[in-house]
């Protein structure tokens, strides 16, 4: 079973995304903030993370960067869930090393299409 | 609705675009025709069939047509299909067309233009290997206001999040608004006209690959015969005719058979492979047998 980490500031948006991904037999875990997705990663590298960009003490962006240069931490898929919606947001988070990018709000159909995209599914 | 009225409206229906209401599919006519009541200021479906079998009024009868046909699609619908033509489909076309350079392509029942869309980015990306050739991308539908969305190439937020990749997102789409528009490059590579399958296509002249996905399945079985007796002389002898997941031309009399190799992938039944050089067993009479049993 794929392990897939969901970080978001929403405990809504984190048991919306929760139920989804279990859906497609991801085992899941939640972190409210960059710092504490990053804490989780220490402890378990995971092969997904949905990751949301605007949240307090660490926000997705600066996660995603850290993550990245962390040992094993290229492997992960990332993929942005995220209001910001515009090309700058979405070509600056695919320069620092996203694989997919989703703008909420989201179904379970369009987070089935992008993980499928990037080889998770 | 009355049964008079819903028998009515299926008899429409089959004789303008081909299309089988089945019995099941009664509540969808109740709710698309109010919707299309309530735009058009009409009572209720009741007074709209009144209207419709007083005099023959084409543009309501093609308002009917418009909103009871099933418009979903998505970019790059399937994966399968779209990496079957680059892979396969293409490759053969280039070797075959090398002389003429020109690759024509007819994306049949296109909706809102995803698909032909689709196939316009990944030509594009091949940009490189398909230097001075001249490619054709006709998507053609029956309804006119659907064609008008996939001229505008302009989509939901939700229209581009199904299927498509954000880097050809990035790479061929402006954000206008809360939409999304294809690029005009990618536009300009894609032609769309009104056609019902039905009708006379040979002015479309003929095509190295046609697509007709997820239409024959809304079609009855003679229906379904005759869009494929229509299409079929529109390819190329050695052409690829592509088919939905969930389509065949199994048990339908046509002159198209399945690629062996490649599933959803159907040829001119006089251009197959013989089955001897196919990995499917062989299990029709050799003519020495025939010959032998003739003479017992």
């Amino acid at each position: 079973m794929k392990y897939c980490l969901v970080v978001d500031d929403s405990a809504v948006i984190r048991k919306v995304a929760r139920r989804i991904l279990e859906g497609l037999q991801f085992r899941i875990a939640e972190a409210e903030d960059g710092a504490r997705a990053i804490d989780a990663c220490k402890g378990e590298m995971p092969d997904a993370v949905l990751l949301d960009w605007n949240m307090p003490i660490m926000d997705g962006y600066e996660f995603l960067r850290t993550l990245r240069q962390m040992p094993g931490g290229k492997r992960p898929k990332v993929v942005f869930c995220t209001t910001e919606n515009d090309i700058a947001h979405i070509a600056r988070a695919m320069h620092a090393g996203a694989d997919e990018y989703i703008m909420k709000p989201f179904d379970k159909e369009i987070v089935a299409s992008k993980f499928h995209q990037v080889g998770l599914l | 609705m009355t049964e008079a009225d819903f028998s009515f409206l299926c008899l429409l229906l089959q004789q303008r675009s081909g299309l089988s209401l089945t019995a099941d599919k009664r509540y969808l006519a109740e709710s698309r025709l109010g919707i299309l009541c309530r735009r058009r200021g009409i009572a209720d479906i009741e007074a709209l069939v009144r209207q419709l079998r007083m005099a023959r009024d084409l543009a309501l009868e093609s308002a009917v047509v418009d909103a009871m046909t099933t418009n979903e699609t998505l970019f790059f619908r399937d994966q399968t299909p779209f990496n079957l033509f680059r892979d396969i489909i293409l490759p053969e076309r280039l070797a075959a067309n090398a002389a003429s350079r020109s690759l024509r392509i007819w994306c049949a029942a296109v909706s809102s233009g995803q698909e032909a869309y689709s196939l316009a980015m990944l030509i594009d990306e091949l940009s490189e290997r398909l230097a001075g050739w001249k490619i054709e991308i006709l998507g053609t539908d029956i309804s006119a206001e659907i064609l008008e969305k996939a001229r505008a190439g302009i989509y939901s937020q939700f229209e581009i999040q199904r299927g498509l990749p954000i880097q050809m997102l990035l790479k061929h789409f402006q954000q206008v608004g809360d939409k999304w528009q294809v690029s005009q490059r990618i536009r300009a590579m894609v032609e769309f006209r009104q056609h019902n399958l039905l009708e006379r296509n040979d002015p479309f002249g003929r095509f190295d690959v046609i697509f007709c996905r997820n239409v024959l399945i809304y079609f009855d079985v003679p229906t379904k015969v005759k869009v494929l007796e229509q299409l079929a002389p529109r390819l190329v002898p050695d052409g690829a005719f592509l088919l939905g997941a969930a389509e065949t031309v199994l048990g339908l009399a046509t002159k198209l058979v399945c690629d062996p190799q490649h599933r959803g992938l159907y040829r001119h039944a006089a251009m197959a492979p013989p089955l001897a050089a196919s990995p499917a067993p062989d299990f029709r009479p050799r003519p020495a047998a025939v010959a032998t049993a003739l003479r017992g």
